[in-house]
């Protein structure tokens, strides 16, 4: 469905130095993937999708979509994918419905087809009672799903949303999401998101991209990322500092530890799986009378695999503003 | 990715395979989308008689009283009103980038240009769009400055108005290329429009006869494309469809409108960054 080959762009500002913001870009998705591409603002990730719906030209390499190359046949490319971008596709003048039906006839509707198809959508999208406001007047969670049912409208067997969730509550963005996913299983499509909610990219992607500086540095499920990069943490604090090394001597032994580490009373400890080692080292513990005035297990969050890949967080960089608390890295 | 891939869905309205619309339907479509909220909220065009009548009722008699012996012809309203015409379309064409800002902003422009829709049909479309608005309140203008003893040919006046909209098209587009070029300060499209405009507007001869004017501002007229569909303006509605004047104000038009979309179009397709 997309294949890509050494894609490329640079951004050459009037002053400042030149932006590589897509370097050498190999991916290839297959049909009826759901793919998250993931990473920190000014990754890469919008100028990629940019890229791959003809919004801008690659500055070298390739990319075929659909069947078609994004700079030899854009047309064919425009015909057969849907984009929801980023900002509100709706124009803010216009009606609800008179925008799907435009939308529909712009893709070869004849206007009883157009308006027959709006009133499909608006009904999966439960945007009928909305159909003749304002787009103006709608809410931000009702503009986002109109804005989806416009990249709809020709049931493309390819969509590429970007930041589909942006500015939506939990609520909503749940709500956009069962919609979105009920809608590819009916009509078996490819989807491409980028989005830097790390949850968002964890639940509803099988696929994870994680892009940074204009590189992809991995490319598989959400849970094998966590697994080979990040993996399960144990926090253990010793009543005593001196009891620390013996702790950590027990910490080594959970199935699958390693990097284990001692810092003054803290004993940390990458293991296999944290909710069954941590009972097992405390029961040991408790067997050798060692004192433990704290325990914590982790899992791993796809921000640990971005930290485990780049050495910084997600987080901090203030890209992901996740609705989830915030769990701290240790 | 064809109609095989449609058939699987009975239950749904969907395209029958991948269409391709006309360059023209695609036009069409652009303006009437254009249109819809003129048409929901009408009252926008009532609006945009003020300026027009402003001028016709407290500009005219002035020019009536100070030069009306010494204007080509004779008649003022003959010589006033065609030209209160163009500018009506010169004031509407020029400020319908102003939209395109807007919805550059919010994403609607976007979502247009990744749909099969020609760019420059989309430009086209624009331009259209303002000059609807700009015919119906042509025809109010002219009608009710007939008690007025206004007279015009009919079919000049049909003429003109094809004009108006051809040189619309260029002054929309030209507009359009002004505010994708400034969109990320878009307080200069308004410095740069109104800075080019009135220069135009005084150096054609719309308001005030260039002839009384001193050698050099004559000069300058005559390098003003404005200028030449002004002059033609005037004699179509006079009556006097097969003069070089009208032929002149044609091909100024058609410049206009050829160099508009040339740098619409060009400008459009950097328009995505």
């Amino acid at each position: 469905m997309i294949r890509t080959r050494g894609l490329t762009k640079d951004f050459t500002g009037g002053k400042g130095p030149t932006v590589h913001a897509v370097r050498g870009l190999d991916l290839d998705i297959a049909p009826g993937e759901l793919v998250a591409v993931l990473g920190p603002n000014g990754a890469g990730k919008t100028t990629t999708i940019r890229m791959l719906t003809t919004l801008i030209a690659p500055t070298a390499g390739s990319a075929e979509v659909a069947g078609a190359d994004v700079a030899r046949d854009p047309a064919t490319v425009r015909r057969r994918i849907g984009y929801v971008g980023q900002g509100n596709g709706a124009g803010h003048a216009q009606r609800a419905v008179d925008e799907l039906v435009v939308q529909g006839t712009i893709y070869g509707l004849d206007r009883r087809d157009a308006r027959r198809r709006a009133a499909e959508l608006m009904g999966q999208l439960d945007l009928e009672p909305l159909a003749r406001r304002k787009v103006s007047d709608l809410s931000g969670g009702q503009r986002r799903r109109l804005d989806v049912a416009l990249g709809l409208v020709h049931a493309p067997r390819l969509l590429f949303l970007d930041e589909p969730s942006t500015g939506l509550d939990p609520h909503n963005r749940a709500n956009l999401w069962e919609h979105i996913l009920r809608l590819r299983e009916r009509h078996a499509m490819t989807v491409v998101l980028t989005t830097h909610y790390l949850d968002e990219a964890d639940q509803m992607a099988e696929r994870v991209v994680v892009v940074d500086e204009g590189r992809v540095i991995a490319d598989d499920t959400a849970a094998a990322l966590k697994h080979t990069l990040a993996g399960d943490r144990l926090v253990l604090a010793a009543a005593d500092p001196a009891d620390a090394p013996a702790l950590a001597d027990l910490a080594a032994r959970a199935p699958g530890a390693r990097g284990v580490e001692v810092e003054g009373a803290e004993v940390r400890a990458r293991v296999a799986d944290a909710p069954t080692a941590l009972p097992a080292v405390l029961a040991a513990a408790g067997a050798r009378g060692l004192a433990v005035a704290r325990a914590e297990g982790h899992q791993p969050t796809l921000d640990d695999v971005f930290l485990s890949l780049t050495g910084r967080s997600l987080r901090e960089e203030g890209a992901a503003r996740s609705a989830d608390p915030v769990e701290v890295a240790a | 990715m064809t109609a095989t891939t449609f058939e699987t869905l009975p239950a749904e309205t969907l395209p029958a395979r991948e269409a391709t619309r006309s360059w023209w339907g695609d036009a069409w479509l652009v303006m009437t989308r254009e249109l819809m909220p003129t048409l929901r909220d009408p009252f926008s065009v009532v609006f945009g008689l003020i300026q027009p009548v402003v001028f016709l009722g407290l500009f005219g008699p002035l020019l009536a009283g100070s030069v009306g012996d010494g204007l080509p012809g004779g008649d003022v309203w003959a010589w006033f009103v065609p030209g209160i015409l163009v500018m009506t379309t010169l004031f509407g064409t020029s400020t319908t980038g102003a939209n395109l800002l807007f919805e550059m902003q919010t994403g609607a422009h976007e979502r247009l240009l990744v749909t099969p829709l020609a760019r420059s049909a989309q430009l086209v479309g624009r331009s259209w769009k303002e000059m609807v608005p700009i015919v119906a309140q042509s025809v109010v203008v002219v009608a009710v400055m007939l008690p007025f003893g206004f007279s015009f040919s009919p079919a000049g006046a049909v003429l003109g108005l094809v004009l108006l909209a051809v040189f619309g098209v260029g002054i929309g587009s030209l507009s359009y290329a002004l505010a994708i070029a400034v969109r990320k300060q878009d307080w200069m499209f308004w410095v740069v429009q109104q800075t080019l405009l009135f220069p135009l507007l005084i150096l054609s001869g719309m308001l005030l006869p260039l002839e009384t004017g001193p050698r050099w501002m004559q000069v300058a007229a005559d390098l003003n494309p404005l200028r030449y569909v002004v002059d033609a303006e005037r004699a179509l509605f006079a009556g006097d469809l097969a003069s070089s004047t009208v032929a002149w104000g044609a091909v100024a038009a058609v410049l206009t409108a050829a160099a508009g979309l040339l740098v619409g179009v060009r400008t459009l397709a950097r328009s995505a960054r």
